[in-house]
């Protein structure tokens, strides 16, 4: 049977309709249950007040400073030496076997599970350095799990930057890094923050690296050198050793509203940039 | 004052295919130098090897000299930021910056670390001034430049490039993004900047050469067939490949 050209395409739209919606649907599913379950319980008391009884009652604020303490300074860390190197990788050097090696390499990385990086913490930051369980441990393998995730988005983001830009720079004497730096890296700005976005929702998401290398405790910290819970951490524990389902949804539901913000808050300052360059 | 430009049998090379072969031009005065010929005769490569823009090509290689002013622009004499200061280029397409007009129009200042404020917009107003396009446009510095219409897009980056005061202006087809009349408008502007600039202009368009360019190259397959006085060229060629250019049998 030969169906019309017309009758396929009118198939293959409904098709795609179905598969959007299927998986709009999935995901609205998810976040309506968790609300649905959560959301009851949070409260002003729930954020701001210290837990107790290992989470059972109380509220969760050391894990809300834990949250966003350690993401923040994974990206303080991260993204100097990301960008650097994506700028250094597509600028300063001409494709050849060590910029693939390295592109490899950060690529391999980027796959590479969370509970290694935290393996790795745990021995490297945690025992062999002497940081012991701490925000800087916890820190500093966050920001080494997302590195390879900035300079990926970073490069591609400096690639998409037309390259008449540079040729210009160049014919008015612009050396490399002028150019880099006025034209180049202020065009590529929003990829770049999109790649930074990517990593603190991966990094406020993360368990398994956090409680191997920044620990669990939920104790408010003095210093980076104390040890923290984040959020994820907290109703993973909450769930897994049956401490307080309901704490645990209400914390998840806090997490996605968090990252929900995170990401408003992103679109209207780079929109409000966009629309300043371009007015 | 004119500089002279000096081109002495250069080859150029990418990778094993050889784009110039044995290129000489000698320019005196201020003048305006067309370069036409048919595609892929190297007047652009020729034209950027002027402010050494080829240099960011792989396995570019270049044999011969070029001199302005008695200088090697590939020796170490002439440092190449400061040459394409004084060479400066105008594209094909109108490139500004997606910045204000101001800001395009000082970004070679800023370059230049030149910090004081009202001088530099003193230049930029002068360098608009000297494009044509002050009157139209100095109530709206701060908007963007990416909003104007392709022709002042283009202007603005002759003045962009006025800014920092270059010696000779090298132009690739300026004009081929253009409708007539901002082509017409273009050329006025040239003839006004040969006064105190150099220009050197690739051209498709072999009216616009025999209209402007006082002298003009005629290039073929890597090769500077022709080289003299533009009324010379279109009325009396010496080389037959470019009576046959110029009558239109080819290219």
């Amino acid at each position: 049977m030969i169906i019309h050209p017309r009758h396929t395409q009118i198939i293959a739209i409904s098709m795609l309709v179905i598969l959007t919606v299927f998986t709009l649907a999935i995901l609205v599913f998810i976040i309506l249950f968790v609300f649905s379950k959560g959301l009851p319980y949070i409260s002003f008391d729930f954020l701001f007040s210290n837990p107790e009884d290992m989470g059972k009652a109380g509220g969760i604020f050391p894990t809300l400073i834990g949250t966003i303490v350690l993401p923040l300074l994974a990206i303080i860390i991260a993204t100097p030496l990301g960008v650097g190197t994506a700028v250094y990788l597509t600028e300063y050097t001409r494709e050849n076997r060590i910029t693939r090696i390295i592109r490899f390499g950060a690529d391999c990385l980027a796959g590479i599970p969370s509970i290694i990086f935290g393996l790795f913490g745990f021995i490297f930051f945690v025992t062999t350095l002497e940081m012991g369980w701490s925000i800087i441990s916890g820190s500093l393998t966050l920001a080494f799990m997302i590195l390879p995730t900035i300079i990926r988005t970073s490069e591609e983001a400096i690639k998409a930057v037309p390259y008449s830009y540079r040729e210009v720079g160049f014919s008015l004497g612009a050396t490399l890094w002028q150019t880099v730096r006025k034209i180049v890296l202020p065009n590529a700005l929003p990829g770049i923050v999109t790649g930074i976005m990517l990593s603190i929702g991966r990094s406020i998401g993360e368990t398994a690296a956090v409680i191997f290398t920044a620990g669990s405790s939920l104790r408010i910290p003095n210093s980076v050198f104390d040890s923290i819970r984040t959020m994820s951490v907290h109703f993973y524990i909450l769930a897994r050793e049956g401490i307080s389902s309901k704490n645990a949804y209400a914390t998840a539901a806090v997490l996605i509203i968090s990252i929900l913000l995170i990401n408003l808050v992103t679109y209207w300052i780079m929109n409000r940039f966009i629309a300043k360059k371009t007015k | 004052m004119p500089k002279i430009i000096k081109v002495k049998q250069l080859d150029l090379y990418y990778n094993q295919f050889q784009a110039l072969k044995s290129v000489n031009m000698d320019v005196d005065n201020n003048n305006i130098i067309g370069l036409i010929g048919p595609s892929g005769c190297g007047k652009s490569t020729l034209l950027r090897t002027l402010n050494r823009m080829n240099d960011l090509i792989e396995g570019v290689k270049i044999k011969g000299e070029i001199l302005l002013d008695g200088v090697n622009i590939y020796s170490s004499q002439m440092e190449i930021y400061e040459l394409r200061k004084r060479v400066g280029m105008v594209f094909q397409r109108p490139n500004p910056f997606p910045l204000s007009i101001f800001e395009n129009v000082s970004f070679g200042l800023k370059v230049e670390r030149f910090t004081d404020k009202k001088k530099t917009a003193e230049i930029v107003e002068k360098s608009l001034q000297a494009a044509w396009l002050w009157d139209d446009l100095k109530d709206k510095l701060n908007e963007s430049a990416i909003k104007l219409p392709l022709y002042q897009q283009q202007l603005l980056c002759i003045a962009r490039l006025l800014a920092v005061e270059p010696e000779v202006i090298l132009m690739d087809e300026p004009c081929s993004a253009l409708d007539p009349i901002a082509t017409m408008k273009v050329e006025e502007l040239m003839l006004e900047l040969k006064k105190e600039y150099h220009i050197v202009i690739v051209t498709h368009n072999m009216q616009q050469a025999a209209r402007i360019s006082d002298l003009c190259g005629y290039m073929l397959l890597g090769e500077m067939i022709e080289f003299g006085k533009t009324s010379d060229i279109f009325t009396n060629p010496r080389d037959k490949r470019t009576q046959d250019y110029i009558t239109g049998r080819y290219g």
